[in-house]
């Protein structure tokens, strides 16, 4: 047994010696084909964009992936961070880090250019890159044309029983809830959502697609989800039941009517400790571009934000649509106080 | 002066005085039994001895080189200072078998080294039990174990700390024989501590008696046994009569007859304690007995029978035939006269001592 | 008769002076330990705004009782499961009596949130089982039948139970091991028969073991979040998490991780005030060995399925969905890192492994040697990183080692003018050190349980013998830690390989385990595609875990070739 501990000790201890050495070691290597990101969105919806960019421009790119921490992580890190550029699934979360300065500002003609200024920070601190609206799923035949084409549709009577929805405290359903909230002043945007709590047909459980699920094995009538799910779960053949859920609803843009359909957008910014800021600046505009734009649109069937972008068939086929694009900063700004009605009215229980 | 001298300790833990001035000597070849009630500080000065402890106050030798001292605070490791410490619960290590566990302290492992343990074990009865673990061992066994333990590394002084206390009382006295002649045999000077004053008796070459940290009487077991200084000493080694009375003209009164006491001045309070084995019993009235001078008659009470000796409860008259007493006697062998019977009882002199009643 | 309980309750060894190299050494390492912890309280030192009287006005008091019903839940299931087990299996013989030994252990190498996910799968509405009733039954929707909702309370209680079970069997099989057989008997002699002597007897004389055990399972009850979230029971960890994100207030987090942490050291303190006053000695030295009770064979199948179930709905059904889907799936799994993440995840387990039982020893050992009770205070302190929910440990931990680099980073500049940069931010060290800082107190209790059965005098007679400190520690407690220290490194390396919210937030760039990349997708709803990493999880965890069974077993009666009965010679 001694002579054991004594070969292993160093074994173990080697890999992290050598963790330890290699940031060090690595500080002075070549920096012009690294660059170093932090994402709040999922892997399966960015890699895509990251592979693309890898090819086209030979840079290595190393991301770590997370859904919460990583405000902290670079601001403990401070201006030693080695974290060159910050993605993120929507708006709310690009503005956290801002709020903290750890963004740094971007001039680009190009990413100008691309993205439209309601989607972007005035001063360049962060872009948005691509969009999707939470939308109604309706069951083709069970819900009658016009039964559900608002949001304030699903807290009516006639739609008592007949909603699934993820859980109230899922960012998505706050942003949703944000922006009703903005549109409609709080003490109207919390009777809505006690509506819609008593219009429930099970507790809400399960994530966007299983709300489609849940459709079609009859638990409900319609759903809220994020449209990409749509595309994704039409096109998956590795689960074709997946397909059969999609089948069976219509997606519905919701207030096409009045103020348009919730939109969040998915964001992108440079770092304020970046240390390879030209190869930073390169990768946003290549998110920008028209390749990644049309990359985003087939993968992952969002909404490219980048005019005269073509959509993807599929997603074009669900129509144009109105987007309730007031301006986001309000969304944001109510973002805790839809966190808080949500407890108020107890939605999950 | 080879041996253990520890001189003048003083000892407290926390605010209390564990021990207060005790000096002792353990001289080689000789056992010494340190003798006492619990709580006397016996442990605490073979911790002491052994180092386990600092010395507060005072100085040890050992093989007349100083191993601590108190007031310099200089002190020699446990480690370094080759005795020899057998605890009370053995301590044997659970992970080491019996050969093991005894081979431990053992520096240098020669073949005379590892001979004197197989015979050891041999001699002591557990030569079977050689590779087995503690756990399985009995009481007794376990003694055996951690005895040679102790003794396996060649100590200078063996140190004791109620060895036997731990076994059945069946067994006990013969462990203790051959754990006695085993010492004898080794020649190794041993001090020993221990409550029971009949093993101290049979064991010891010389004896220290302690009472609340201070050493009350040593000397050889035949001096305290016969010439106690304290009625706490003669107490210890079993039950006495006890008398008490005023001095008057250098006597005592008490139911044996009177009793002097040359010591303690007239008007002043004293106790006699007659030792109960002490004290012959014939029956009837025996008129040569009763010349003697602590003789006197009374009717038997009640007899126990403990197999070798028999205890009597004898009713008897108190001083100057005012009032009753009942005297505890102790004869050996079996005696059962009936109960009522008239008895003369008679005290060996040597057997009776008196003090001052404090 | 001199007091045996003061040689055997607070060790009289030779004590290290209160300030000396070694106790500011423990300090020191003690307070790194900690560090990370104080952190988070310095977080929740700042103001929150309202998020208080929000909380107290809505959600606070559901979040307590849930949290406290959880608890409760999980508590006393696997109190019954494992204990019940436990004795089951040390007592009695009966067929299937030896596999059982080892595998009732197994469902521990089964993270929560996978076993969550595959009976989700199962149970739900469109699940095969609901499916088939429905044939069966005729039925059209779910209001014509009654079927329990997995995703609820007590559906979040059943699968903590499952996977968490493990630990309370584990501390009480040892504790049952240890039991001298003569207590039993004696009890059996005093007129109590087999079941009063169980709950008379050898429960009590468990149970600072059972107790240990129980309190490890509702710490890690109380810190899961993949479970409760994926079911949407709203506990207080969950609500550490919104308040974090959603109300985006990391001091309001902080200030609930804080109180979640009083509210863990109320109840061991409590747990531990109230064993003091009872003594658990084992006063039978003569330890025999327990040959088990032969069952009858009523009695035998009952004890078969009792353990058969636990193992079966722990284990062996999940572990055959999981295996179904991987038959499907594994080519998307081996396609994706699958490699790299298991070595990455075998690495770091062994690596904190290491460090925690090394780290667990040391100040386990310090705290028998020192005397000073301002020790005592921070060592516990830095084995509460169990208590904290791993993600707010982790930010902790992010900015202690931020706060070290960019302290060593600018001295380095001011004095050489280099920029070290960071040095443990962002690499496999800051994953690490959160595991070991998270884990530490399953070693450090491990040591200090493994130390209390050394007595005073078994150090005093090493002493005396010859063997200075450290060749005491050397001979003698080392080896009679081996039991110990074996299972504290294998339930480490078991906890680490499932853990996953601190490897999230600290690990370097590119870089996963089997763990998270179970999460990315588990949480996504496609638990197939990672079927195979969970498998391989489990897997990993089974070695260590039969290692541990074998280790328990071993550490008692072995050697028994030379005799059970006490000999007649001599003896007593």
């Amino acid at each position: 047994m001694k002579p054991l501990v004594y070969i292993l000790r160093p074994l173990f201890f080697a890999p992290l010696l050598g963790a330890l050495l290699g940031p060090a070691l690595n500080a002075n290597a070549a920096e012009t084909d690294v660059l170093n990101v932090y994402s709040y969105r999922q892997e399966f919806l960015v890699n895509p964009l990251i592979e693309a960019f890898e090819k086209e421009t030979g840079v290595d790119v190393k991301i770590v992936f997370a859904q919460e921490g990583l405000v902290q992580r670079l601001k403990a890190e401070g201006m030693n961070s080695p974290v060159d550029v910050i993605l993120t699934a929507d708006i709310n979360r690009i503005e956290e880090f801002q709020a903290e300065g750890l963004l740094q500002a971007v001039a680009s003609d190009t990413l100008n250019a691309n993205i439209p200024p309601q989607y972007r920070h005035p001063d360049g601190l962060w872009y948005g890159m691509t969009m999707r609206a939470r939308v109604i799923y309706a069951h083709k035949s069970r819900v009658k044309p016009g039964e559900a084409v608002t949001y304030e549709d699903l807290a009516a009577p006639h739609m008592k029983g007949r909603v699934c929805t993820r859980s109230g405290k899922h960012p998505y359903n706050i942003s949703l809830l944000a922006s009703v909230i903005a549109a409609k002043g709080a003490d109207e945007a919390q009777v809505w959502l006690q509506g819609v709590k008593d219009n429930l047909a099970r507790r809400p459980q399960g994530n966007d697609r299983a709300q489609v699920k849940a459709i079609k094995e009859g638990e409900c009538d319609v759903a809220i989800g994020n449209s990409y799910y749509f595309g994704k779960m039409l096109t998956n053949d590795e689960k074709p039941e997946e397909k059969e859920w999609a089948a069976a609803v219509n997606l519905i843009f919701p207030n096409q009517a009045d103020r348009g359909a919730h939109v969040n957008v998915s964001a992108a910014a440079v770092a304020q400790s970046a240390k390879h800021l030209d190869t930073a600046i390169k990768f946003l505009e290549f998110l920008s571009s028209d390749n990644a734009q049309r990359l985003f649109a087939a993968e992952n069937f969002e909404y490219p934000l980048k005019d005269g972008v073509a959509l993807d068939p599929l997603v074009a086929s669900w129509g144009s649509f109105k987007a309730d694009d007031r301006n986001l900063a309000e969304i944001v700004a109510q973002h805790t106080e839809a966190a808080k009605m949500m407890d108020r009215v107890a939605f999950d229980q | 002066m080879s041996g253990l001298v520890m001189e003048r300790i003083r000892h407290a833990y926390g605010n209390i005085e564990v021990l207060k001035d005790v000096s002792i000597i353990a001289e080689a070849g000789k056992l010494t039994c340190l003798l006492g009630p619990s709580g006397c500080g016996k442990t605490t000065l073979l911790r002491l001895a052994a180092g386990l402890e600092a010395v507060q106050d005072g100085r040890i030798y050992l093989k007349g080189k100083l191993v601590a001292d108190g007031k310099s605070n200089f002190s020699i490791p446990p480690e370094k200072r080759g005795i020899g410490l057998m605890f009370q619960d053995y301590a044997l290590f659970p992970h080491l078998n019996v050969f093991d566990n005894i081979a431990f302290g053992v520096r240098n492992m020669t073949t005379e080294r590892r001979t004197w343990i197989e015979e050891a074990l041999k001699r002591l009865g557990i030569a079977k039990h050689r590779n087995s673990f503690p756990h399985v061992l009995s009481g007794g066994q376990q003694q055996r174990v951690a005895l040679l333990r102790a003794l396996a590394p060649q100590p200078e002084i063996l140190l004791l700390d109620e060895p036997f206390s731990g076994l059945d009382v069946t067994r006990r006295a013969q462990i203790r024989e051959d754990t006695l002649t085993f010492l004898k045999e080794c020649g190794v000077a041993v001090l020993m501590v221990t409550h029971d004053p009949e093993e101290a008796m049979f064991m010891a070459d010389h004896i220290v008696v302690m009472k609340s940290g201070q050493v009350v009487q040593a000397g050889t077991p035949v001096q305290i046994y016969f010439h106690p200084v304290s009625a706490f000493v003669a107490r210890l080694f079993g039950e006495m009569n006890v008398f008490e009375g005023k001095v008057e003209n250098g006597q005592v009164a008490t139911p044996l007859g009177p009793f002097p006491i040359p010591a303690i001045p007239d008007g002043q309070f004293a106790q006699v304690l007659a030792r109960m084995e002490g004290i012959r019993l014939v029956s009837g009235r025996d008129e040569t007995a009763l010349k003697t001078c602590c003789a006197t008659t009374g009717r038997v009470e009640e007899v126990y029978l403990l197999g070798r000796s028999s205890h009597l409860h004898v009713r008897v008259p108190g001083p100057f035939g005012k009032g009753e007493a009942v005297l505890h006697v102790r004869v050996p062998g079996v005696m059962k006269p009936e109960k009522g019977a008239l008895v003369t009882v008679f005290a060996d002199p040597k057997q009776v001592f008196g003090f001052p009643l404090h | 008769m001199t007091n045996a309980a003061s040689q055997t309750a607070t060790p009289n060894v030779p004590k290290v002076p209160a300030i000396s190299g070694w106790a500011l050494g423990t300090l020191g390492i003690a307070l790194v330990l900690a560090a990370p912890m104080l952190w988070v309280l310095g977080i929740a030192a700042e103001p929150s705004g309202d998020i208080w009287s929000h909380l107290v006005e809505t959600v606070l008091s559901r979040l307590i009782w849930t949290t406290l019903a959880l608890m409760t839940g999980v508590g006393i299931g696997t109190f019954i499961i494992g204990t019940g087990t436990a004795w089951i299996v040390t007592m009695c013989r009966f067929p299937g009596q030896k596999i059982f030994e080892w595998a009732l252990l197994i469902p521990m190498a089964v993270p929560a949130y996978v076993i969550a996910y595959v009976y989700t799968d199962l149970l739900e509405y469109s699940g095969p089982i609901q499916g088939l009733i429905r044939d069966l039954g005729g039925f059209e929707t779910r209001r014509d039948y009654w079927f329990f909702d997995i995703r609820s309370l007590g559906g979040a209680i059943a699968m903590m139970t499952l996977v968490l079970y493990p630990y309370v069997y584990l501390l009480a099989r040892a504790a049952f091991l240890e039991q001298s057989v003569c207590v039993l008997e004696a009890s059996r002699t005093l007129g109590r028969g087999p079941w009063a002597s169980f709950f008379k007897v050898a429960l009590p004389l468990a149970r600072p073991a059972i107790a240990v055990g129980v309190s490890l399972v509702m710490m890690e009850t109380l810190n899961d979040f993949g479970t409760v979230d994926f079911f949407a029971v709203a506990t207080f960890t969950t609500g550490i998490f919104d308040v974090w994100l959603n109300m985006n207030s990391p001091s309001g987090a902080a200030q609930l991780a804080t109180v979640m942490l009083v509210f863990v050291i109320v109840l061991i303190a409590l747990e531990r005030h109230e064993r003091r006053l009872q003594k658990f000695h084992h006063t039978s030295s003569h330890i025999r060995a327990i040959v088990g009770y032969k069952l009858p064979p009523l009695r035998a199948w009952a004890a078969f399925i009792a353990c058969a179930l636990p193992v079966m709905l722990g284990f062996l059904l999940p572990a055959a969905v999981l295996g179904s889907y991987a038959l499907n799936f594994y080519s998307v799994t081996l396609n994706a890192n699958f490699w790299s993440f298991t070595l990455n995840s075998l690495t770091l387990s062994a690596a904190a492994a290491f460090v925690a039982i090394v780290l667990g020893v040391f100040l386990a050992y310090s705290l028998r040697l020192g005397r000073a009770p301002w020790l005592n205070a921070v060592a516990r302190l830095a084995a509460l990183g169990y208590a904290v929910p791993g993600a707010v440990l982790a930010i902790g931990i992010l900015m202690f080692l931020g706060f070290i680099d960019n302290f060593v980073d600018g001295a380095m500049k001011s004095v050489f003018g280099v920029s070290t940069g960071l040095i443990f931010s962002g690499t496999v060290v800051a994953v690490t050190s959160g595991y070991v800082v998270r884990f530490l107190s399953l070693s450090f209790g491990a040591a200090e349980s493994g130390l209390a059965k050394v007595t005073a005098s078994m150090d005093g007679a090493a002493r005396t013998l010859g063997a200075g400190p450290l060749e005491t520690l050397r001979r003698v407690h080392l080896p009679m830690l081996k039991g110990s220290i074996m299972t504290a490194a294998l339930l480490v390396f078991v906890d680490c390989m499932k853990e996953l919210p601190m490897t999230v937030i600290l690990r370097p760039f590119d870089f996963g385990t089997l763990a998270t990349f179970v999460h990315q997708y588990a949480s996504d709803e496609m638990l197939p595609e990672a079927a195979l990493a969970a498998l391989t999880i489990v897997a990993a965890g089974i070695v260590p875990v039969i290692l541990l069974s074998y280790t328990i077993a071993k550490s008692r009666v072995s050697n028994l070739g030379a005799q059970t009965e006490p000999d007649a010679e001599g003896g007593q």
